[in-house]
């Protein structure tokens, strides 16, 4: 006999799993029935957590305001909206290219993150961003860097029993891109994407990569000479050396394999071609400051 | 007035030329329609089947009786348990039903279960032992007919060898030519209804079968064959079909859901998930074709010499039939002197490939305009005015020696094509540009390029088949009860019935009876573009005996002449001055009053019949042939090699329309095939594996890859003995589609791109592309 417990708090969910730690969270089910209709994924007990309305929100924290907390069952649909596209927009360019408007609806965040795909669309963004992922059990609340997080190809961190609440990333004040690389022009899942955020105060430009590796990778070197020649007082395009040298360091860090989606030379190639385009329209002259 | 307009069009049913709404249209777009995978039993087992995890390999044992220990597994049955022929097949009976000493294809079925619920199917498979002895398999079809044979046929299914004309201008000196090699990928068909059935024991031996098929008749005689039962114990009925394009056309679990239910003595159903579907159907040749052009400076055709190899895999299917298409038809619609074309479809274990959408015609027509692209820059030309000047007419000879009798307006729609104003904007919208949702491409990133093919195809079945569909039409007060096996997988057979009927008998109420075996002998298949032409013709012909023999009936009673009779709108009138030398309209009848007694006709439609190929090639192989031409817009962002497909305009020689938004319907449907063809539909293949089992990975396009379909001209010529003078549409649309968005993105990156489909990396990653970089 299989269960389904629908929770409605955290409460709920984490006593549920806390007397089955072996149940299966689930959110929007865009992953978890893919691999059920596959085989690939077990039904045992589940615990829903899409009627949850603490997971669902989204609030700024800290001092100046300038801390975002994203529920975990914050929509792709959710994260497109105007008023948290204005925040973090490369999260919301990001969540727009998942999957279709149906899917859009019912796939969250933190499934995308649970699931810690190569590919998953969120992850470079939330890479750039430094997240920090906070996570919930009758244990008690723990919080991890991204990169503790997602450890490996759909290999992530949470222990039994544990449930992931919130995401918390920087509202950074500067342009930030997304771009995504597909082999059609809508529902693909990405050949590789690209993840850029400028924090124009900080004066430092941070570039993630996804599907180039088992994890989303940052290209620091890129970053360091970013960091160095960009322009973040008027914003101006960087020289074209600049940009090249950029797009060569970005492609550096990407570690791509040949698979049926891409082979390896494309991706090392599309990666370049991003970073190339990624900060140019960064620094287009034309700041788009964030809230 | 005469009395004809007097009583003319009162109606309100559906005729000939309008768009009628489709009987099963609303019932599809709101969920009640029941597929093949609806289909229930409140006794049925459930199916599944054991398949072949390697391309080759050799079964050293079979140990069931893991399985068969299950508590709720009803049967595991093996290749013993087929009391039948062990092999069936659409025109050579090679692919076992359950593999038994050797497998030829990953996902060849080896056994098959029944069990009380799907999950004991799955575990019941799961505990299956199979003594594997892999070996190396035949993947390379350039080396399949030399290899040791992998089949006891052998490895070469068929080669057809045309030559037409003086061979020797071979070795002319003067002429202008062109030469290229040409590839085309894996395609599948891609329907979204998975292979489904149910079979029903009747307790005395026989079994009746409900599923989702293209022929029902034939598919009966295959599935008797290997059952070893006569016929009538094996009767089928059509269930729900969500798809076809012709990847229905061979068995898939026919035979097993029968030998399930007759071992069981339960009903059975089968469900094939989408990745075994992908394992379970046939797919498009896979071809490598060499072509060289001969042309006089002029712009005239000479010569066209092309090598055709195909891929059939593991099985023979229809390949034979798919060969013969790929080699009549090599050249493309042009009047060309001399011609020499080898075709040969060979056997490896890759996926079989057998019927799809255009059937041969399509792999030719990418090669083909590619290399009339070719010659036209070769001879500092016009595309459009080489094709116009080689178009072929009415009167002309193809390659085959065949004269084109009935229409074929080539130059027709290449005109209206080319000449048709473009509404394609610039690539302002980001989400518009190469790329789309990806946000990858800005607006100085993008390129147009621009390029219009043509091609054709046979309608119907070749080579002396003896095609043929039957109906029958029974009129009872007033309402009209057509029986026809006819196959509707979507073409919207079901509509045009009701059009046929209110045309001929002006009765508006029409009854379909259900498709089955045990109702009517076969229809035919529902492919080759030929249902309208040969059910279609059928359903007329039978509702026009039955509108003879209703006048006659009349007549008689009331001592008139029949050709006094006229039957308009369901009513049956007197001439005026006729007969009985009365008032005009002594005589009004309706359908209701003179059908107390039924009226019934039952015929047999059969077209012109044709003759073989001979060693030549030669012969009138072809009742009649259909052209359409496209020209695409395409945008690319040659950086990234990402494509948008920007705009699509066709025109098509349809002989009539008969229901103008089904017309629609096919053209812009097969359109987004031939698109799907050209930038992303591949079935990927390496080492006999598929690796894109799946519609998460192999690409069909969407909303933001299919552009509006722009027609620019039907061409409405009637066909002399076709139904109405119409032709059927349905495959030409995937034919010159592809070839026409290959060529623009040919002419937007100045690249040869020889292979379909055009992957990123052969535009971005391209030897010699000026976009080369060094990263
Ligand atoms: C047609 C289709 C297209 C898609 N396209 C894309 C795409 O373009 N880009 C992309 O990135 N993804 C895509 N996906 C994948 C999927 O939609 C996303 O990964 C989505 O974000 C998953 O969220 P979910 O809420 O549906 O997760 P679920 O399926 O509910 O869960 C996924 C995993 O996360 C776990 N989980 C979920 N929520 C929590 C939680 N709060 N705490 C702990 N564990 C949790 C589950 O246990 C499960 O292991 C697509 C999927 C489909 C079916």
């Amino acid at each position: 006999m299989v269960t389904v417990t629908i929770a409605t708090s955290i409460d709920d969910a984490c006593a549920a799993l806390d007397s089955d730690p072996g149940a299966l969270v689930m959110a929007g089910g865009t992953d978890l029935m893919v691999e059920v209709n596959r085989g690939t994924r077990l039904v045992g007990n589940v615990v829903a957590v899409d009627r949850v309305p603490e997971l669902r929100g989204w609030s700024l924290e800290g001092d100046r305001s300038d801390v975002l907390r994203l529920g975990a069952g914050t929509t792709c649909a959710d994260l497109a909206e105007p008023s948290l596209a204005k925040l973090v927009p490369a999260l919301a360019q990001a969540a727009r290219t998942v999957g279709s408007p149906q899917i859009r609806n019912a796939a969250t965040l933190g499934g995308n993150l649970a699931t810690a795909s190569p590919a998953g669309d969120t992850l470079p963004v939330l890479a750039a961003l430094d997240a920090e992922v906070e996570l919930r059990s009758s244990a008690g609340t723990r919080r991890l860097p991204l990169d503790e997080f997602v450890v490996g190809v759909k290999v992530n961190a949470l222990v039994p029993g544990e449930l992931i609440t919130a995401i918390r990333v920087p509202v950074l004040n500067g342009p930030q891109e997304f771009l995504k690389v597909g082999t059609r022009n809508a529902m693909v899942i990405a050949v590789t994407s690209l993840a850029l955020v400028v924090d124009r105060p900080g004066r430092t430009v941070r570039v993630a990569l996804g599907s180039v590796a088992p994890v989303p990778v940052r290209a620091i070197e890129a970053e360091v000479l970013a960091a160095e020649r960009c322009d973040f007082d008027g914003m101006s395009v960087p020289p074209d050396e600049v940009v090249e040298r950029f797009a060569i360091l970005t492609a550096d860090a990407a570690r791509p394999i040949d698979d049926h989606r891409g082979s390896a030379a494309y991706r090392r190639h599309a990666v370049s071609v991003l970073a190339r385009r990624a900060i140019r329209r960064a620094f287009s002259g034309v700041p788009s400051v964030a809230a | 007035m005469t009395t004809l307009e007097a009583v003319s069009r009162t109606a309100a049913g559906p005729r000939i030329g309008e768009s009628a709404p489709r009987p099963d249209g609303v019932p599809k777009v709101t969920g009640s329609f029941a597929f093949s995978s609806d289909l229930h039993n409140d006794r049925m087992l459930w199916g599944g089947t054991l398949r072949s995890p390697h391309a080759a390999a050799r079964i050293r044992g079979i140990d069931v009786g893991p399985a068969l220990a299950l508590a709720g597994v009803h049967a595991v049955l093996t290749h013993e348990d087929v009391p039948g022929s062990p092999t069936y097949g659409l025109i050579h009976r090679d692919q076992p039903v359950l593999a038994s000493d050797v497998v030829r294809y990953e996902g060849e079925p080896v056994v098959v279960v029944a069990a009380d619920h799907p999950d004991m199917v799955r575990r019941a498979l799961a505990v299956i032992e199979v003594d594997w002895e892999p070996t190396e398999p035949l993947v390379d079809p350039e080396l399949a007919a030399d290899a040791t044979p992998i089949h006891p046929d052998g490895n070469v299914i068929r080669r057809v060898h045309l030559r037409h004309g003086d061979q020797t201008v071979a070795d002319r000196q003067d002429l202008v030519s062109v030469e290229g090699t040409y590839e085309v990928g894996m395609q599948d068909q891609a329907f979204l209804g998975p292979e489904s059935g149910l079979a029903v024991p009747d307790g005395d031996g026989g079994v009746d079968l409900y599923v989702a098929t293209q022929w029902l008749h034939e598919d009966r005689d295959q599935v008797a064959a290997c059952l070893g039962l006569p016929d009538d114990k094996v009767r089928l009925t059509l269930a729900g079909v969500g798809g076809a394009f012709g990847a229905r056309e061979d068995l898939s679990l026919h035979v097993h859901l029968c030998l399930l239910a007759l071992r069981t003595g339960r009903p059975v159903k089968m469900s094939y998930g989408r990745e075994e579907s992908f394992h379970g159907h046939v797919h498009r040749h896979p071809a490598r074709m060499h072509y060289r052009h001969l042309a006089t400076t002029e712009g005239d055709l000479v010569r066209v010499e092309a090598r055709l190899l195909l891929d059939g895999g593991a099985y023979a299917s229809s390949s034979s039939a798919v060969i013969s298409n790929a080699t009549c038809f090599a050249v493309g619609p042009y009047r060309v002197p001399s011609v020499e074309v080898e075709g040969v479809v060979v056997r490896t274990d890759n996926p079989p490939c057998g019927a799809m959408r255009g059937f041969g015609a399509v792999q030719t027509c990418f090669a083909h305009e590619a290399q009339m692209d070719r010659l036209a820059v070769a001879l500092g030309m016009d595309p459009v005015d080489l094709r116009l000047r080689n178009a072929l007419e009415p009167g002309d000879r193809l390659p085959t020696g065949q004269v084109i009798t009935g229409t074929l307006p080539v130059a027709e729609v290449l005109r209206a094509c080319a000449g048709h104003p473009s509404a394609a904007v610039g690539p302002d919208d980001p989400m518009a540009r190469p790329g789309g949702a990806g946000r990858t491409a800005d607006i100085d990133d993008v390129v147009r390029g621009e390029a219009v093919a043509v091609g054709f195809k046979n309608l119907m079945f070749s080579e002396g088949f003896d095609d043929s569909s039957s109906a029958r039409c029974v009129l009872h007060r007033g309402v009209a009860t057509i029986t026809c096996a006819c196959a509707e997988v979507g073409q919207g057979f079901v509509t045009l019935v009701h059009q046929i009927v209110g045309e001929v008998l002006g009765v508006d109420e029409v009854v379909l009876a259900p498709v089955a075996t045990t109702s009517i002998g076969s229809a035919g298949s529902t492919s080759a573009s030929r249902q309208t032409w040969m059910s279609g013709g059928a359903v007329q012909m039978a509702c026009e005996s039955v509108r003879r023999e209703l006048l006659a009936r009349v007549a008689a009673a009331n001592d008139v002449s029949v050709h006094d009779l006229v039957l308009v709108d369901g009513r049956i009138f007197s001439l005026p001055g006729g007969g009985s030398g009365d008032d005009y309209l002594s005589i009004d009848l309706s359908l209701d009053e003179v059908t107390a007694e039924p009226v019934e006709a039952d015929v047999v439609h059969r077209h012109a019949p044709t003759l073989p190929l001979d060693a030549d090639g030669q012969g009138d192989a072809h009742v009649s042939f259909s052209v359409s031409a496209h020209r695409a817009i395409v945008d690319v962002d040659p950086d990234l090699g990402l494509v948008k497909v920007v705009e699509l305009t066709t025109a098509q020689d349809v002989g009539r329309v008969l229901h103008p938004l089904q017309v629609l319907g096919q053209l812009e449907g097969g359109a987004a095939q031939g698109l799907g063809l050209a930038v992303m539909e591949e079935v990927q293949v390496t080492d006999g594996r598929i690796r894109n089992a799946s519609f998460t990975d192999y690409l069909i396009p969407t909303a933001l890859d299919m552009p509006p379909v722009e027609i620019a001209a039907l061409i409405e010529q009637p066909e002399p003995g076709a139904p109405f003078g119409a032709k059927g549409i349905g495959e030409p649309p995937a034919i010159s589609s592809t070839a026409a968005v290959a060529g623009a993105l040919r002419d937007a990156t100045g690249l040869d791109l020889p292979r379909v489909p055009v992957r990123p990396d052969d535009i971005c990653l391209a030897s010699g592309s000026a976009l080369d970089e060094a990263d």
